[in-house]
């Protein structure tokens, strides 16, 4: 029985080996999205991504002759699972780097893991806690909140709107979201005279709108959230004949929501970034080129329109994979070379990062867009 | 409050509560024929909506809505011949595990058909801006439209149960299966006959509450958990107890935000059903002595 112990794992030792020596070129990049779920239109999008440019990549013959591995494993949007998921990926399959979680709440939950792991995560979620404080090994592609928030609050003020109402969805995105508003709005002269949260599988807000509509002062309204509830509020403000600006965040940046409120999504105000105006650019603007051909590929390949979520996911692959030709298959190499990067071109803006700032993005990154005929277009005074 | 608010909260809490009371229903129906709680029955909803969407690309709506109800019906009578009818006697608790896998299988298969976008039916009148004003409130006309069918579908169950003969067959199954089956009744067929029942009007007001709600692969869940709290708030198997109850807590939720935060609307609606549980387990409107003779 002992030599057969032995033997069974000097066996599998050699399997192992050979196994390791069978991939010596290939990179294992590991990615957490929420593919299915209640998060599944940030996920999806993303996870399409990344394997599109993975094949584009492989197809080419690699970085440098790395081949890329892609192992994206469907976290449903539960931070338990992106959990047990960030430990496989980093204890068993010793993965090179990390792509996604899709939601903040799941990055926060892993934020630690990755740092003591020594894995470079790329996160593709928006909340500012990712970056703020800086953990060495984690980054992020999406636009700070914070950001949006100010953005949103710049055009109030041009608007001459002083007084307002905040919604939000109670998923991680909407309470950093509602955080950073309650924050710059003293700075801003601004008042936030009802606050109310919903769950996230809301799937009628007609009587918080009516509620919210009793207060005369009200001048506009912000939804924070990613859910099917930023149509859903839109209809219902409408429907209830309620006719303040509405603003949203940068999570209304998915074409679907537009049409899933129909009518009710005209005339909603929102921060974004630049993909879901890629065509109206001029040709001036630096990440025209970026973005025209990202949303060509993608929806020739998928047949669905590009969002700026699909845009997070070729943001921090793309990162990375410069990152790997710059450095090679070095971890540490490859993460001095993200903290490093100046001038990258991405579908979220122009990614500067720096040893303080592992976003790289500054308030420019935001282009605030309106709907007008079911489409989005720069909003304009 | 002024009465233009009031008569708001009320247009809201009327159409969460009859959507709970249809979604009740469709579970007293089962219960009542089989002793049974189908937790399949919020997929039904989501399916009938999901069908219909389908289909209205091709038909026209009515038609659409029409033949998504038929379809349906016929998984509600597939799912009872594939994996109820053959059990012998089973277990109240084995058949709670059937109905949750049941649940589960049909929102998988609906996530590969259409996805985990939303979707939704167009609006029966106007658009997502059209709105009527009665008693001072502002509403879409879908919530009529809610309304209007689903009143009319209890009108019509309870009219099936007391004056037609299958209805009798039914209820005399629901009052002892054993009696039933002596006098006559094949009461196998009653139970598919109540599946598809069930499934039928879990589907139509899944397509009336499609433009207001959206229809999404899992918002099956979320309503089986209300309608499940209808049903025991009105007292197992009483469908006309589960149209109060479902109204009652509708009411209670939209008019619960105009004290305390939106944010504690699902808790209130669970904390009522815990309390029932723990108070009145038979029930707002069931009897005691009746509810001590059932099994579950």
């Amino acid at each position: 029985m002992k030599r057969f112990v032995t033997g069974f794992i000097m066996s599998t030792a050699v399997l192992a080996i050979s196994a390791t020596m069978a991939v010596a070129g290939t990179i294992k990049v590991g990615a957490i999205l929420a593919v299915t779920g209640g998060a599944s239109f940030l996920g999806g999008p993303e996870a399409r991504t990344i394997e599109m440019l993975a094949e584009e990549i492989n197809a080419k013959g690699g970085i440098n002759g790395n081949k890329i591995e892609l192992l994206i494993k469907d976290s449903g949007g539960s931070p338990e699972k992106a959990i047990s998921f960030a430990k496989q990926l980093i204890e068993e399959e010793k993965v090179f780097a990390i792509i996604g979680p899709s939601t903040s709440g799941e990055t926060m939950k892993i934020k630690q893991i990755c740092e003591e792991g020594k894995t470079i995560l790329l996160s593709c979620a928006a909340a500012e806690a990712i970056v703020d404080p800086v953990a060495k090994y984690v980054f992020k592609t999406p636009q700070k909140d914070s950001h949006a928030a100010q953005k949103i609050f710049t055009t109030m003020k041009e608007m001459g709107i002083a007084k307002i109402a905040v919604v939000s969805g109670n998923t991680g995105f909407g309470q950093a979201g509602k955080a950073q508003l309650e924050k710059l709005a003293p700075a801003n002269g601004i008042q936030i005279l009802a606050n109310e949260v919903y769950d996230s599988k809301a799937t009628d807000l007609s009587a918080v709108v009516a509620k919210l509509m009793a207060n005369k002062e009200i001048q506009a309204v912000i939804n924070w959230s990613i859910v099917p509830a930023q149509a859903i509020v839109a209809k219902n403000m409408r429907q209830a004949g309620w006719n303040v600006p509405l603003f949203q965040s940068h999570g209304f940046g998915n074409i679907k929501y537009v049409e899933a409120a129909g009518a009710a999504a005209e005339g909603i105000i929102f921060p974004a970034g630049r993909l879901l105006i890629a065509g109206e650019l001029p040709e001036s603007n630096p990440q025209k080129a970026v973005l025209v051909k990202y949303a060509k590929d993608y929806e020739a390949k998928y047949k669905e329109t590009a969002s700026t979520f699909g845009g997070h996911g070729y943001d921090a692959f793309m990162i990375l994979a410069r990152a790997i030709a710059q450095a090679g298959s070095d971890r540490e190499k490859a993460r001095d070379a993200i903290e490093n990067m100046q001038g990258f071109v991405g579908t979220g803006g122009v990614f500067n990062f720096t040893a303080a700032d592992h976003n790289g993005l500054d308030i420019d990154a935001f282009a605030m867009l309106t709907v007008k005929n079911g489409k989005f277009v720069e909003y304009k005074k | 409050m002024t009465t233009e608010l009031f008569s708001q909260y009320l247009f809201a809490g009327v159409t969460y509560g009859i959507i709970y009371a249809i979604v009740g229903i469709g579970f007293n129906i089962i219960y009542n024929t089989t002793g049974i709680i189908n937790f399949a029955q919020g997929e039904f909803v989501m399916l009938g909506g999901m069908i219909a969407i389908s289909l209205a690309q091709w038909l026209p709506l009515p038609l659409a809505i029409a033949v998504a109800v038929a379809l349906v019906m016929l998984i509600g009578a597939l799912v009872e011949m594939i994996f109820i009818r053959w059990l012998d006697r089973p277990s109240v608790l084995r058949m709670i595990i059937i109905t949750i896998g049941i649940s589960i299988l049909i929102r998988e298969v609906a996530l590969h058909i259409w996805g985990e976008g939303v979707r939704s039916l167009p609006y029966f009148n106007g658009n997502e801006i059209t709105t009527v004003s009665i008693l001072g409130a502002r509403i879409s006309p879908q919530v009529l439209w809610v309304i209007g069918v689903c009143t009319i579908m209890v009108v019509c169950l309870s009219l099936f149960f007391r004056y037609t003969l299958q209805g009798k067959k039914m209820q005399a199954c629901a009052a002892n299966r054993m009696a039933a089956t002596l006098c006559g009744i094949n009461t196998k067929n009653m139970v598919t006959l109540s599946f598809m029942l069930s499934a039928g009007i879990g589907a139509l007001a899944g397509c009336v509450m499609s433009p207001i709600t959206y229809t999404q692969y899992d918002n099956g869940t979320g309503l089986a958990i209300k309608g499940f709290t209808v049903a025991i708030l009105g007292g197992l198997g009483n469908s006309m107890a589960a149209v109060a109850a479902g109204l009652l807590l509708g009411i209670i939720e939209a008019f619960s935000i105009s004290v305390v935060p939106l944010a504690f609307q699902d808790a209130i609606s669970i904390s009522l059903l815990l309390l029932i549980l723990f108070v009145r387990p038979h029930g707002l409107f069931g009897r005691k002595d009746a509810a001590g003779l059932k099994e579950f």
